[in-house]
């Protein structure tokens, strides 16, 4: 007889080759589960290499997804169950499985051929050489399995074996206790030319599902109850979506023309993929020569009066960083997206990294502030995006909009917005309101130290702007000594005032002061978040705040750091956030630094969090 | 309507021009500021944009709208101008070195795309305002500052190079020449895609009499072939030269002597895409014995859509398949759930 178990939070981690189909797996639970209401956290693991050779470790395709009836906020340091397709799955995988942790594996991938170029030794089968015993080890031959349920199908046996991954899900949503139906309608609309395909997998998955109940080494059920959510409708997004979305809603809603030029690199090029389809909404995609054209025909957009936006990694921002002090001598609005990755030069494309920081901040020639965001969740980059275009516009500067790979690719549930609940975006194309006589004066400035955005075919302000150092007000060039100096310090008081309007700093978690504060920003959010919590939870003091304005920064961060004993840091670089706060505002921050190219762990930086506690316990 | 009549003067700006006296970027200021008026366009329409160098202070002497952008950059500006604001008489105002060297990425994914804006390349074989080092279009042997015992570099031919790169429109004219110049310039802004016009322009302080045998009196008409479409390849101090296609091989014939009548001539075809690769491969040292002519006027036009138009049409094709996009569908997505 089969038992069911009741489960608060459950980690699953798919994996086997980039050819199994894992990434559809995981989306298809993912989706089940939202929809039935558990909250969610997802991350994808794809391989370096397009092609990996099939078999081998580096060919290895994972997908991991965190989902429960508690309040999800990572994809989970490790995994409750390991479900593998082959023996470099396994091996790749394995010891982030924990202990006691369930195995689902296809035998049919361990035969020697496989265990070879998973490199086991020869001879070596881990599911048959007791090396498992502390999990709960389910060999299954899928293969054999699927090919069965599909014979007389009239499909080759290739296109059955496709069909495997479909086989494990069925499976994985009875031992969930989970309905088929989302993916049944995935696959009819996926396979609308194809009924055939639609009937081989979802028989597939209806005999995964069925082989749930006849297995003869009984398999535990689990059940994971709905999650207590804020009333609302929701949707499931991955970050390099919602940057994309947010773009659209930020264009739309200022009513102007979004014109999107970038040149393709990993992580940020699903962001292009997504906003090509959205033409009908007037986005302009344009797939540029070189970052370096990116970045200016973004600036040409904007000199029209659009809204420009570049997007790339690290190195591609390198390649930007001249046109990037062009429009801000300019004084014209860009948003320059980042989406980190390990560097440096190409450093680890498909690996996670926080690295960027400082040339945000800094990696320019002469005096060259702009301001930068960041974002701290998936869903986070819509509003974050949001947040960057809009102040690009009212400010009329290059903002960067950092997100990382992590989660750009990672996925949440997102209480999404109605449009109308946005908030509104200024636009002020100057007009003509000159005197008889009276030239027009294109860097005069109003309170907020902005100047006016007059755009090409409005009559009367014709004028020139250019990167050469000009004369305030008039614009035109000037190598006055007085006037470069005037010009440095209102370039840099026009982005400092930009704190006047933005929200204050608000304490994520914990107490409003007392012992430890953790100061993050980026895509730690989750971790830091559920670290506090449960050091809190073991009767720490320790609160959590997280910034995602990175300059200026909010008017109020600097008393918030004073109502705290010791400050931490968490970063995934070298300690780059903690030179910035340390320089600013002369507090003695600790830094936690992690460079491995992996998100930190819960695990990790409640110890840390735990460790500094005792420290400093009077 | 009516519009407004302007005067080459509406074009003038109130700063100083800053070139050095003598060089020739005057006259191509002039001869613009001359033609402006007759285009038919409304001065807060056009914009001017440029990248580093001497002749890319020219947008500060222009009263349009006007971008003195970074080196080498000026036309991927004006193809992010162009594209979002297609209505626009969009010119690129851009040298030897900020097109060829710095730029030449652009310069030729821009001619590919064939966006409708005018590229105004003003080459005078040399780097100005870096005060003197060769560039990549000066021969061969040029001692310059950087090049103490004579460039070992190559040049480009200019004009072969937008070829290849599949350029529309393909012109060349001379600082020295008003008329001419102006022609070209008209020629140019009618041309429905990307004109390139290669203007030789004398640098007489670190490059001076670069082109003379092109552009003085006692050589001019010798060694510069003015064409004309539907007009026999003609030159020489009096006329007495033609050129006429063996084939595919150019042969210069003496008209008094060998008999030829003009008709017999090689008669110009701008759309001719084969002649015009034969005419702009005419780039021999005007030292060399048996030398071909250097052409000027038009060389090569050819009709091809726009990128900026395409991309309109595909909008529009957009909304017509999808309708207007609807902000809040986009927010939704496919899978929304709701919790009561
Ligand atoms: S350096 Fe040469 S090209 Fe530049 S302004 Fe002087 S003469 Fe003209």
């Amino acid at each position: 007889m089969t038992k069911t178990e009741i489960k608060n939070d459950v980690v699953i981690l798919f994996a086997g080759d980039s050819g199994d189909g894992i990434q559809l797996t995981g989306t298809q639970f993912t989706n089940t589960a939202a929809l039935y209401g558990n909250d969610i956290s997802t991350f994808p693991n794809f391989p370096a290499e397009i092609r990996a050779p099939q078999g081998t470790l580096a060919g290895v395709s994972g997908f991991q997804l965190h989902f429960g009836s508690v309040e999800i906020l990572t994809p989970g340091d490790a995994s409750d169950v390991l479900v593998v397709m082959n023996a470099a799955g396994l091996k790749a995988n394995l010891s982030q499985l924990k202990e006691g942790g369930i195995i689902v594996a296809n035998s049919e991938g361990f035969d020697a051929k496989n265990l070879g170029l998973a490199k086991y030794p020869e001879g070596v089968n881990p599911l048959q050489n007791g090396s498992l015993d502390k999990y709960k080890v389910h060999s299954i031959d899928i293969t054999k399995l699927t090919r069965s349920c599909l014979a007389g199908s009239g499909l080759s046996t290739k296109e059955m074996d496709r069909s495997r991954n479909m086989f494990v899900l069925g499976l994985v949503y009875w031992m969930y206790n989970r309905s088929m139906d989302s993916t049944i309608e995935y696959l009819k609309e996926q396979f609308k030319k194809r009924p055939e395909l639609v009937e081989a997998n979802v028989k597939a998955m209806k005999a995964g599902y069925h082989f749930g109940d006849t297995i003869e080494a009984p398999m535990t059920r689990y059940e994971v109850k709905a999650a207590v959510q804020e009333r609302g409708s929701y949707r499931n997004i991955m970050g390099n979506q919602a940057t994309a979305i947010g773009l659209v809603a930020a264009a739309k809603k200022m009513g102007l023309q979004l014109f999107y030029a970038t040149y393709p690199i990993t992580p940020a090029s699903d962001i292009l993929h997504e906003l090509s389809k959205h033409k009908n909404f007037g986005v302009k995609t344009f797939q540029a020569e070189d970052e370096i054209a990116a970045i200016t025909s973004a600036i040409g957009a904007s000199f029209g009066g659009n809204l420009g936006v570049t997007a790339s990694s690290g190195p591609g921002i390198a390649l930007k960083g001249e046109a990037i002090g062009l429009a801000l001598m300019l004084e014209l609005p860009l948003v320059i997206i980042n989406v980190q990755r390990g560097g440096p030069s190409t450093g680890l494309p498909t690996k996670t990294e926080q690295a960027d920081l400082l040339q945000a901040l800094y990696g320019r020639n002469g005096e060259a502030p702009v301001a930068v965001v960041a974002a701290s969740t998936p869903s986070d980059c819509f509003h974050m995006v949001y947040e960057a275009c809009r102040i690009a516009v009212e400010h009329m500067t290059p903002v960067f909009f950092l997100s990382d790979g992590y989660i750009a690719n990672g996925a949440e549930p997102w209480k999404f917005p109605l449009a109308a609940e946005l908030k509104d975006i200024h636009v002020n194309f100057a007009k003509n309101t000159l005197q008889p006589g009276e030239k027009y004066r294109p860097y005069k400035r109003d309170d907020k130290l902005v100047r006016e955005w007059a755009i090409p075919g409005t009559k009367g302000l014709e004028h020139r702007v250019g990167g050469i150092e000009k004369e305030n007000e008039t614009g035109n060039i000037s190598y006055e000594p007085e006037n470069h100096e005037l010009m440095v310090k209102l370039r840099q008081s026009k982005i400092d005032k930009i704190a006047d309007y933005i929200p204050l700093q608000e304490i994520d978690s914990g107490p409003e002061s007392g012992k430890l504060l953790v100061l993050g920003w980026g895509s730690t959010y989750g971790s830091i978040k559920t670290a506090a919590k449960e050091a809190r939870l073991d009767g720490w003091d320790v609160a959590h705040a997280h910034l995602q304005y990175l300059n200026p920064f909010p008017k109020n961060l600097g008393a918030i750091l004073l109502k705290y004993d010791r400050i931490l840091i968490p970063e995934m670089n070298n300690g780059q956030l903690i030179k910035v706060i340390r320089d600013k505002y002369f507090i003695d921050a600790m830094g936690f630094n992690k460079i491995k190219g992996v998100p930190f762990t819960t695990a990790e930086l409640k110890k840390k969090m735990t460790e500094l506690s005792v420290k400093i316990r009077p | 309507m009516e519009a407004t009549k302007l005067t080459p003067k509406d074009f003038v700006t109130d700063q100083d021009v800053r070139w050095c006296p003598g060089c020739g970027d005057y006259s191509i200021l002039k001869q613009v500021q001359t033609v402006m008026p007759e285009l038919g366009l409304e001065r807060e329409n056009i914009v001017f944009i440029s990248g580093i160098g001497c002749s890319s202070r020219f947008p500060y002497y222009m009263d349009t709208y006007g971008m003195h952008s970074i080196h080498g950059r000026a036309t991927a500006v004006a193809s992010g101008l162009k594209a979002t604001r297609p209505e626009l008489s969009v010119w690129i105002v851009t040298g030897d070195g900020d097109s060829m060297s710095i730029g030449g990425n652009h310069l030729i994914h821009l001619l590919r795309r064939n966006f409708d804006v005018n590229i105004l390349l003003f080459n005078n074989e040399i780097y100005g305002l870096t005060k003197g080092q060769y560039s990549p279009t000066s021969p061969v042997g040029k001692v310059a500052k950087s090049t103490p015992m004579g460039s070992i570099d190559y040049p480009f031919n200019p004009l072969a190079l937008c070829l290849g790169a599949s350029s529309t429109f393909l012109a060349r004219t001379m600082d020295r020449d008003p008329v001419h110049l102006r022609e070209i310039l008209k020629r140019g802004n009618t041309h429905k895609g990307t004109s390139l016009l290669e203007i030789y322009q004398n640098c007489n302080v670190f490059n001076d009499g670069a082109f003379e045998v092109f552009t003085e009196k006692s050589t001019k008409k010798a060694e510069a072939l003015f064409v004309q479409q539907d007009k026999p390849l003609i030159f020489g101090a009096n006329g007495e030269k033609g050129i006429k296609l063996d084939g595919l091989k150019p042969v210069v014939v003496d008209l008094n002597a060998d008999g030829v009548s003009p008709d017999e001539l090689w008669i110009h075809d701008e759309k001719d895409k084969t002649k015009a690769t034969i005419l702009i491969n005419f780039f021999d040292d005007p030292a060399k014995e048996g030398h071909f002519p250097r052409p000027f006027g038009v060389l090569y036009e050819e009709m091809r859509f726009c990128y900026e138009d395409a991309l309109a049409l595909q909008m529009a094709e957009a909304i017509a398949l999808k309708g207007e996009g609807d902000l809040d569908k986009l927010l939704k997505g496919n899978n929304a759930w709701t919790i009561n």
